[in-house]
């Protein structure tokens, strides 16, 4: 069979991807997903939207992302809210070190116009009461940083998609590319083969092995990552809690759950996405540090999802260096989908020979061929 | 009864006109519908609903009750409070 466009992945990258594309007229798109909606991270993630980043690049995707998802609704035309909660996000300073570096942090990010400030421990206590005032130093705040429901937003592109008569195969696996002259020929899945123009790896935690089908290395792998969530409760904290020191990130959705989760730092690079008492032990130990009124909350369920890590924790948005006709979106390190609108709408740049509205060479797989080009984002959990 | 008075899942209070709904739009598998109605995602993990929406998606597909997979179980099996670990690795 044959298609224009095929896109690998229907998270909220794939997503975002055949929207971008679809609306600037490209026609014949399909987009392939072995498992079910928001099968992969998009459905398992905190869905946290923040624009402090250290490094200038995660600053500019982050503040773009954030305006798309500001008018989300009305651009998407959805028929129900993607329930952006923009109550900020309160990062915790611990450290002489991470105070120094923070300060740098809001230098850098009111300079590209992100309205974030730096608060002393009383200010911060204002914003949320029940920190534990002896648990962190000072913080930075943005009030413009938020939160969306990640199955209503993917919901929302996938509705505009079908719109624009993007085609979708759920439950369909890719199993093999053909590469012929330079470039990907065919998509081979476990139903069907297809000629294609252009083939676009968004396959999140599956993209590496992707790029091996197509013969070439993408250099991000897979990590299991944990999250909880409690019992719903009424609304008692505005900003998402954060502490790069601590290894934590809390957020009280609109729904009244808490979303509380961490990194392992022992996690060895896998497809494993189980849940493990180990991250509840841990988990607990620093809730009842930062927040003790939320160690009251009732966990009603935990469960783990992959960041798809990159060396640099900076996302690939890339044309592949060997293959004329090959893109990828991957290596998010677990923001990919607050960067989604800005991945969307630069790899549709990309695949359409326009210049793209930032300049992403570092987002380029280039940037490994040298390692010293890299620049490693920290402010990561 | 009518539809919308029908309630499939009471932790989150999801009807049977919400989940008509959905799966008209065209989302037809149980983990399709907990992520965009949120049965399943309350205390009682679809204990109560899990196998009405299982009924209901046979004979709304229908399909064999067997060929119809309910959602992906998660521990906690009982809700818990962090404080109570917390206390039991202080021990
Ligand atoms: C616990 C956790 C918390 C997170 N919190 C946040 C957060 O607060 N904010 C944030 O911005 N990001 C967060 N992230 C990261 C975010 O979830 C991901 O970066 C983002 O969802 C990536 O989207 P994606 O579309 O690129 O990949 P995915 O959502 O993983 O989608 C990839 C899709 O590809 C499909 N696929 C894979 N292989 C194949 C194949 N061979 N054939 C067909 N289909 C295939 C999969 O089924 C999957 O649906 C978190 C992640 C986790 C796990």
């Amino acid at each position: 069979m044959k298609k224009n466009i095929c896109i690998i992945g229907a998270g909220i990258s794939g997503m975002s991807i055949a929207y971008h594309l679809a609306i600037q007229g490209v026609k014949d798109i399909l987009v392939i997903d072995k498992g079910y909606f928001t099968n992969g991270a998009t459905g398992r993630c905190g869905a946290g939207v923040r624009q402090q980043w250290q490094t200038k690049m995660n600053c500019l995707l982050a503040k773009m992302s954030m305006e798309f998802f500001e008018k989300a609704n009305e651009i998407l035309d959805y028929d129900d809210d993607v329930e952006l909660k923009q109550e900020g996000y309160l990062i915790l300073a611990t450290t002489i070190e991470e105070e120094n570096q923070f300060k740098k942090n809001v230098i850098l990010q009111n300079r590209l116009g992100i309205p974030s400030k730096v608060v002393n421990r009383k200010e911060a206590l204002e914003i949320v009461p029940h920190l534990n005032p002896d648990s962190f130093l000072s913080a930075t705040f943005c009030k413009t940083d938020g939160h969306l429901n990640p199955f209503k937003m993917t919901e929302a592109f996938y509705k505009a998609c079908l719109r624009l008569g993007v085609e979708f195969h759920f439950f369909e696996e890719v199993k093999d590319l053909e590469v012929n002259d330079h470039k990907v020929n065919k998509v081979i899945t476990d139903k069907e083969i297809y000629d294609v123009s252009v083939c676009i790896n968004a396959a999140g935690g599956y993209a590496s092995e992707i790029g091996k089908m197509a013969d070439i290395d993408i250099p991000v792998f897979s990590e299991n990552h944990e999250i909880l969530a409690t019992e719903p409760v009424e609304p008692m904290q505005g900003p998402m809690v954060m502490s790069f020191s601590k290894n934590i990130y809390c957020q009280q959705v609109p729904h009244g759950a808490f979303l509380i989760g961490r990194s392992n730092f022992n996690a060895l690079p896998s497809h494993d996405m189980s849940s493990s008492w180990e991250f509840l032990d841990e988990m607990s130990q620093t809730v009842c540090d930062i927040m003790p009124k939320i160690g009251k909350l009732n966990i009603v369920r935990q469960w783990g999802g992959s960041y798809n890590m990159s060396k640099d924790h900076q996302p690939i948005i890339s044309k592949s260096i060997e293959l004329d006709n090959f893109y990828m979106a991957c290596g998010f390190s677990g923001h990919g989908f607050m960067l989604a609108p800005m991945t969307g709408l630069l790899i549709s740049e990309l695949v359409l020979g326009q210049k793209p509205v930032l300049n992403i060479e570092t987002l380029s797989i280039k940037r490994f061929l040298n390692d010293k080009k890299i620049n490693i984002e920290k402010s990561v959990v | 009864m009518e539809k919308k008075d029908i309630i499939m899942c009471r932790c989150e209070d999801v009807t049977l006109e919400d989940l008509h709904k959905k799966i008209d739009e065209g989302y037809e598998t149980f983990e399709d519908l907990k992520r965009l109605l949120r049965i399943g995602m309350g205390p009682c993990q679809a204990n109560t609903c899990g196998i009405l929406i299982q009924k209901e998606l046979a004979k709304y597909l229908d399909k064999k009750i067997e060929n119809v997979k309910t959602h992906h179980s998660r521990p906690m099996i009982q809700g818990i409070s962090l404080e109570k670990i917390n206390k039991e690795i202080k021990k």
